[in-house]
């Protein structure tokens, strides 16, 4: 994991020095909430319906067992005792008081985190594969790659007032684990000819104008790939519309430019930026990557594990993903319990999932774009005493990628057989139409929307956040909160009468298109 | 009937004005009428509370209705986790439900 030098700490202290003097300013009345808004914005703190919000970053997802019981104790200590694991692999805190948000922020610095740059327009949180380091299929780590990222958007002076808010993913491997093509810039590194570089897809995202973001350079050479991201933020800080909010994101610039005009004016602006000589020297890159080394893993560690308890086996199924060191495997944490609140987790919980990573993980958790937690180094031989303590704390619920995604539809498929028979069936689900819960990217996703003072839910088809991009299709008229568990249920029903084989519900779909589910939720 | 309702400066917590002060109970609050946006100036001058803004709603024998059901939602508390609402931790919140 990389650790902070002393720019980073010094920085990082300096912000919690300044926002503790605004803070302090605010409650006195000495500035007023206009004044004060784009300040707290700044660092990840937020007014939402009920209370304070604050989001920290938790860099590409990856942080350590002292980096997280820090989070626990920010739980238990200021806040009602749980923290929200989001989409884009960071923490959000839901009460929290303003008169606190100073300790928290010290306490957050003192392990090396902030929430510098979680809100505002600006580049955020990086956010790569939660398998970095650990996938087979990787053609590199990407992780020194989004903290090479990470460090030159950190304050980026001319990056700090976009035109909206910039996503960025980065990852290695052809699956895609982390939404890439849903990012204002997904960027997938790649081999050629032997050589690294990185493919640079951009103008992708979700929000209410959702977008797969069409590939605008198929090969950037490695000792280019700073010049060419600040290439495309450029073009986009020069261009991208300001006068409304609506139509702000890069994906608008690019619909509106067209994807080859737009790279045409990258390309333009590379060639002048490559000239400023920003590319990190190679004992930079060095020293970033050594960070990132593989543990030291244990050569002769058994490959075999013992299936026995069908319960451990039923999770190790479903959970469980192959690692590329022999006899070690990927643990997913799901925090998706049926009747629970996806992402969300207890002090207490935080708590154990730091004590496994110490003891079975080398010291090492990820946060998923899925909400989940990865443990990303376990011996297979260490498997059954985590799942057992994972048991004990209520956090071995074997769902991972399966329906039971939301309460109510979690208790119409609570049956974890009839889960299994679905098979892989990602439900994302929104609360508004900003689609923090990446509804146009699920499966099945579902939008709650407002009609008229009351709620109404969108159903959608066809949606994948994978390597197979594509946005979801709404079936048509909304529907009522029991209505919506019934119109889900109807499109499982027709799912295994229409599957052949092993299809996942998404092959299906695609194969026979949207009437015969339409048919079925409508009649 | 119109009702006056913010964030409190310090906690967040979602406040109603009651007449005389703020109030996290939506029972308390009183029918603003005319002078809303009277109180509602007054109030931003005196920095206590967030963003007050004017809402409808109707009155009801338990006592004021916000019209949409975003305030309905804030009058309460989480829709997915009543052990977060006011009601389990404070007997005087009162049995409103959205």
């Amino acid at each position: 994991m990389y650790k902070y030098d002393q720019y980073d700490q010094a920085i990082v202290d300096a912000r919690v020095a300044e926002f503790s003097d605004q803070v302090r300013r605010r409650l006195a009345g000495d500035i007023t909430e206009d004044q004060f808004k784009p300040l707290r914005l700044m660092n990840g703190l937020y007014l939402q319906l009920h209370a304070y919000m604050l989001r920290v970053a938790i860099p590409y997802g990856t942080l350590d067992s002292r980096q997280m019981r820090m989070l626990a104790h920010i739980a238990r200590k200021y806040d009602r005792d749980y923290g929200h694991f989001t989409t884009r692999q960071n923490i959000q805190y839901n009460w929290i008081k303003l008169e606190d948000a100073p300790a928290i922020l010290a306490d957050l610095a003192s392990v090396e985190m902030h929430a510098i740059q979680t809100s505002g327009n600006c580049i955020r949180n990086i956010s790569s594969d939660q398998y970095a380091g650990a996938a087979a299929d990787e053609v590199a780590d990407p992780r020194p790659w989004a903290e090479l990222l990470r460090q030159w958007s950190t304050f980026h002076p001319e990056f700090s007032y976009l035109p909206r808010k910039f996503k960025i993913a980065v990852i290695a491997s052809d699956e895609d684990r982390a939404a890439m093509k849903l990012h204002d810039i997904g960027i997938q590194l790649v081999t050629r000819d032997g050589k690294l570089g990185a493919a640079f897809y951009v103008g992708g995202g979700m929000g209410r104008t959702p977008m797969v973001a069409p590939l605008i350079k198929d090969f950037v050479p490695i000792e280019d790939y700073l010049s060419y991201s600040e290439a495309c933020l450029r073009v986009y800080n020069r261009y991208g519309r300001r006068d409304n909010i609506y139509k702000a994101r890069i994906k608008i610039l690019i619909h509106e430019l067209g994807a080859a005009e737009y790279a045409r004016q990258v390309e333009e602006e590379f060639a002048h930026v490559k000239t400023l000589g920003i590319d990190p020297p190679a004992a930079e890159l060095e020293r970033i990557s050594a960070f990132f080394a593989p543990p030291a893993f244990d050569a002769g560690a058994p490959d075999s594990v013992d299936r026995s308890d069908p319960d451990f086996a039923v999770w190790l199924d479903q959970n469980v993903k192959p690692h590329k060191q022999p006899g070690y495997a990927i643990v997913n944490i799901s925090l998706k319990p049926v009747g629970g609140i996806p992402g969300d987790a207890s002090s207490a919980q935080i708590d154990v999932m730091a004590d496994l990573a110490e003891r079975y993980s080398f010291d090492e958790l990820r946060v998923t774009h899925a909400q989940n937690i990865v443990l990303p180094h376990v011996a297979k031989r260490d498997l059954y005493a985590m799942w057992q303590a994972l048991v004990e704390a209520d956090l071995a619920a074997p769902n991972l990628d399966l329906i039971s995604d939301a309460q109510k539809i979690a208790q119409r498929f609570a049956d974890l057989d009839r889960q299994r028979t679905l098979g892989e069936l990602k439900l994302k689900i929104s609360g508004c139409i900003n689609a923090c819960g990446h509804h146009h990217a699920g499966h099945i996703g579902i939008l709650g929307v407002d009609r008229k003072g009351t709620e109404n839910y969108q159903l959608l088809l066809g949606g994948s956040g994978a390597e197979d991009t594509s946005l979801g299709k709404i079936t048509g008229p909304g529907f009522d909160e029991d209505g919506i568990v019934d119109a889900v249920e109807r499109v499982t029903d027709k799912y295994l009468e229409l599957r052949e084989g092993e299809e996942r519900f998404l092959d299906t779909y695609r194969r026979v298109g949207f009437d015969p589910f339409k048919e079925a939720i409508y009649g | 009937m119109k009702l006056l309702t913010g964030n409190d400066l310090a906690t967040g917590a979602v406040t109603w004005w009651t007449g005389e002060c703020w109030s996290l109970h939506v029972e308390d609050a009183v029918d603003v009428g005319e002078h809303g946006e009277a109180v509602l100036t007054a109030e931003e001058g005196a920095r206590r509370v967030n963003a007050p803004y004017i809402i409808d709603a109707i009155a009801t024998p338990d006592g004021p209705r916000p019209a949409h059901i975003k305030d309905r939602v804030r009058a309460l508390g989480p829709t997915v986790r009543p052990d977060l609402t006011l009601k389990p931790a404070d007997p005087d919140a009162g049995s409103w439900v959205i």
